[in-house]
């Protein structure tokens, strides 16, 4: 051998090596799905980095597709990247709490990962592990608004790792209510200009003007509003809704649904009573079978044209949106109608106002966390760190089956629909305006995040259900929610309900 | 003097301890005990739960409805299995496939089926309405109206499960004797005397078995509407399973929908023994003797 060939063979070998390192350095995740890998402990890099191998992480979650789906793909792409064995078990959501919470209180670590609701913070917070201080200083995280890391600690700790936010806004049909025609014959109907619902009384009065009626010219009739109804299929989630701009009072601190001080119940005071009454007056709004709404049928209703207004979480609006939608870059979103008359509990009246009322609901949103018990806490919020980095959420957020909405500042951006979804100007600025405008209103609800949430929202629901369905008045059914929910917190302890409530009027009364 | 034997019964009752009982005897602790959400475990809490089970007007209201739904269903359920097994059991042209063809419902998912049930009777979208429409009765509120999810609920679970009364009530008429049959052929008894005075009777016994059998599976109707209603309009048609359940695994109230359970138990085990002793009287020929 020659020393030049030597020289050559040492040349190209240097070569191959910096290539290689080169590689290595610039390794390309875009077969993962995802636009950019943002740098940092998070980041597709770093967890390609680590090595997991010979290590198994357990992981609970919700059904597919909805928060289930993407957690077994980026499960799946854990495990490429690091070794480790992920197993990921879907439950269907009526099995979710309980399946979570017979390990926490028999001390069995059969978990590492959680995905559940939010709200159930109250009754899993003793199970839960702090997020470290290094996760909540990565990028990802520090971008999560406010009121979403709001949502995801348990007074001054984060328990939750957030990876989702919801809300509830109003939707409706942009086309219709632009048109000359549906104008006109709102007009001669009620005899006022038609505009977006600033209250919910107005509300029914657009709802009744347009149900029963093809407004949209296909030959079928079009109804006034889709919302869920159904019991225990979430339909406290749409009361609420619906209450809250009557009794969640801008002035009054203190509890919306308990007073604070005293735990008395306060879903029986007027303010409730009328959101009530409102919530049943619009079933004749709705369309067939609307007075038994699910979730899903709502999502169906208003996404696939069916009614003219709806409000929930982001399921509809994408729905609609979707690129086979027949009402595509038709419809709007606001701030959910709010209340020109809100209940004073303070006063013990009710208190007039030129601008309505409007109160943002925060209701829900998935969240994951890391069992307290768990013996591969370091893995398992490498896994929640890296199913949320930005790449990844960036790229969920654009299927809408994924259940995955926005709750990073970078979310609220218009010319990232218009650019990545091809959603029309108008629409992108209506849907992030609207997100915004809730994530930072001063008058924001809630969910009750208190141990026994469960059974609390459970008799809400079941006297909800039988006003609508005409069992019994407004009023008799939320004294019977009220005396049950009495009952409910001398059984837990009112002063350990006042604790775990104190947290969420924290949140409402900043 | 042969106690060698209860050696060898040993282990069967060992299982029979393990499998049954323990489980049985648990449920009764647990119901003694307010394990929840918040008070995890096994604590004393004597017979509050019980006492609370008492003033539960929505727990009576659910057993009632229960009463209601499972006599009626399993009533009609009787008599077109009993129809239907008339008809196979004579000499018709495709006799195997009309048995078959019958008995699908039985062979499907309760859970799956409710879900077609659900999108038939979906009052927007489900096919059922414009049926109903095209033939001139018009639309129904299936699913919204307490009278008509009621009736829903029944549909399905008579849909469902009268197979099963014609699989049972099929099998006890090809096990009849043919010989009383003669004897009334040759005393000129018609088709309707002889089902009144021969079959109804000898198949007695067999009807029995298979009421109590369904009435047994249908007092414990979960799935359909779970997935029907949701206990809904109201709690119009909520059962005791449906709200067991609800109290247990949603508001995780372990203590409480044990007590419930068992007391639920112990209604179901003295209603279903008057009910079969009724029968056995009713249809039974010498059972009073």
């Amino acid at each position: 051998m020659t020393a030049g060939t030597t020289l050559k063979r040492g040349f190209l070998a240097t070569t191959a090596l910096a290539l290689t390192a080169g590689g290595a350095l610039a390794e390309d995740y875009s077969k993962y799905g995802i636009k950019e890998d943002v740098p940092g402990i998070c980041s597709y890099a770093s967890i390609d980095a680590k090595d997991y191998s010979g290590r198994t992480l357990n992981v609970i979650t919700h059904a597919i597709p909805v928060i289930g789906e993407p957690t077994a793909l980026h499960a799946q792409q854990f495990q490429e990247l690091t070794g480790a064995t992920v197993n990921v078990v879907h439950v269907p959501f009526g099995d979710l709490f309980q399946r979570v919470m017979i390990p926490f209180q028999t001390r069995q670590a059969a978990y590492d990962v959680l995905f559940y609701a939010s709200l159930w913070i109250g009754d899993f917070n003793p199970y839960l592990a702090e997020v470290p201080a290094e996760y909540q200083q990565v990028s990802g995280m520090e971008s999560v608004t406010a009121t979403y890391r709001g949502i995801a600690s348990w007074g001054d700790r984060m328990l939750q790792y957030t990876m989702d936010g919801d809300r509830h806004y109003l939707k409706y049909r942009a086309d219709v209510f632009n048109s000359p025609e549906a104008q006109a014959l709102f007009k001669e109907k009620t005899g006022r200009d038609l505009t977006v619902p600033a209250t919910w009384e107005e509300y029914n009065e657009v709802a009744a003007a347009f149900t029963n009626t093809d407004w949209d010219g296909d030959g079928a009739p079009n109804f006034g509003t889709a919302e869920v109804t159904k019991r225990d299929d979430l339909m406290f989630s749409a009361f609420i809704s619906r209450v809250a701009p009557y009794a969640k009072h801008p002035d009054v601190k203190g509890g919306f649904f308990f007073d604070l001080e005293t735990m008395t119940p306060l879903v029986n005071s007027p303010g409730w009573v009328r959101g009530l009454e409102l919530f049943v007056e619009a079933q004749a709004s709705m369309p067939p079978g609307g007075t038994s709404f699910g979730l899903g049928d709502e999502i169906f209703s208003f996404g696939g044209g069916q009614t003219l207004m709806s409000y929930s979480w982001d399921d509809a609006f994408i729905q609609a949106m979707q690129e086979d939608s027949p009402i595509r870059n038709k419809v709007a979103a606001a701030m959910l109608p709010g209340a020109r008359e809100v209940w004073n509990r303070e006063t013990g009246q009710w208190d007039t106002f030129d601008e309505p009322n409007r109160v943002a609901y925060v209701t829900w949103g998935w969240t994951s966390a890391v069992a307290k018990d768990s013996q591969n806490q370091d893995m398992a919020f490498d896994f929640l760190c890296f199913f949320a980095n930005e790449g990844n959420t960036e790229s969920d957020l654009q299927i809408g089956r994924f259940g995955i909405n926005p709750y990073r500042d970078s979310h609220f951006d218009p010319a990232f629909y218009e650019a990545e979804l091809g959603w029309d100007k108008a629409v992108a600025e209506t849907y992030t305006t609207t997100l915004k405008g809730i994530d930072t209103a001063p008058n924001q609800v809630f969910d009750l995040r208190v141990p026994g949430v469960g059974e609390f929202m459970s008799s809400l629901a079941a006297g909800v259900a039988r006003a609508q369905s005409g069992e019994q008045t407004a009023q008799a059914a939320l004294d019977g929610v009220a005396a049950e929910w009495t009952a409910i917190v001398e059984r837990i302890g009112a002063d350990r309900v006042r604790e775990a409530y104190a947290n969420v009027v924290a949140l409402e009364d900043r | 003097m042969y106690r060698q034997k209860y050696i060898f019964l040993l282990p069967g009752l060992l299982v029979l301890i393990a499998v049954i009982l323990f489980p049985l005897l648990f449920t009764i602790r647990v119901s003694f005990s307010s394990w929840d959400v918040y008070n995890p475990g096994l604590n004393n809490a004597g017979g509050a739960m019980y006492a609370r089970m008492w003033e539960d007007a929505r727990y009576w209201e659910a057993l009632w409805r229960l009463s209601l739904l499972s006599v009626s269903t399993v009533l009609i359920q009787y008599v077109l299995g009993f129809a239907l097994a008339l008809l196979v059991w004579r000499e018709i042209a495709a006799r195997r496939f009309f048995r078959v063809l019958f008995l699908v419902p039985m062979m499907t998912t309760p859970v799956v089926m409710s879900v077609i049930w659900r999108t038939i009777f979906h009052e927007s979208l489900g096919p059922l309405n414009p049926i109903l429409n095209a033939i001139g009765i018009g639309a129904q509120p299936w699913l919204s109206q307490p009278g008509f999810a009621f009736a829903a609920v029944m549909i399905v679970e008579i849909w469902q499960w009268t197979p099963f009364m014609f699989l049972l009530l099929l099998a006890g008429l090809l096990s009849l004797p043919s010989e009383p049959y003669l004897a009334a052929k040759v005393d000129g008894a018609g088709p309707i005397r002889t089902f009144l005075s021969v079959t109804f009777p000898m198949m007695g016994a067999i009807s029995v078995g298979a009421i109590l059998i369904r009435a047994i599976e249908a007092s414990k109707i979960m799935e359909t509407v779970y997935v029907l209603t949701s206990g809904g309009p109201g709690t119009s048609t909520e059962t005791v399973s449906y709200y067991i359940y609800i109290r247990g695994m949603r508001d995780f109230q372990i203590g409480y929908s044990a007590a419930l359970s068992l007391t639920y138990l112990i209604i179901m085990a003295v209603a279903l023994t008057l009910i079969a002793k009724a029968l056995m009287r009713l249809m039974v020929r010498g059972a009073n003797a």
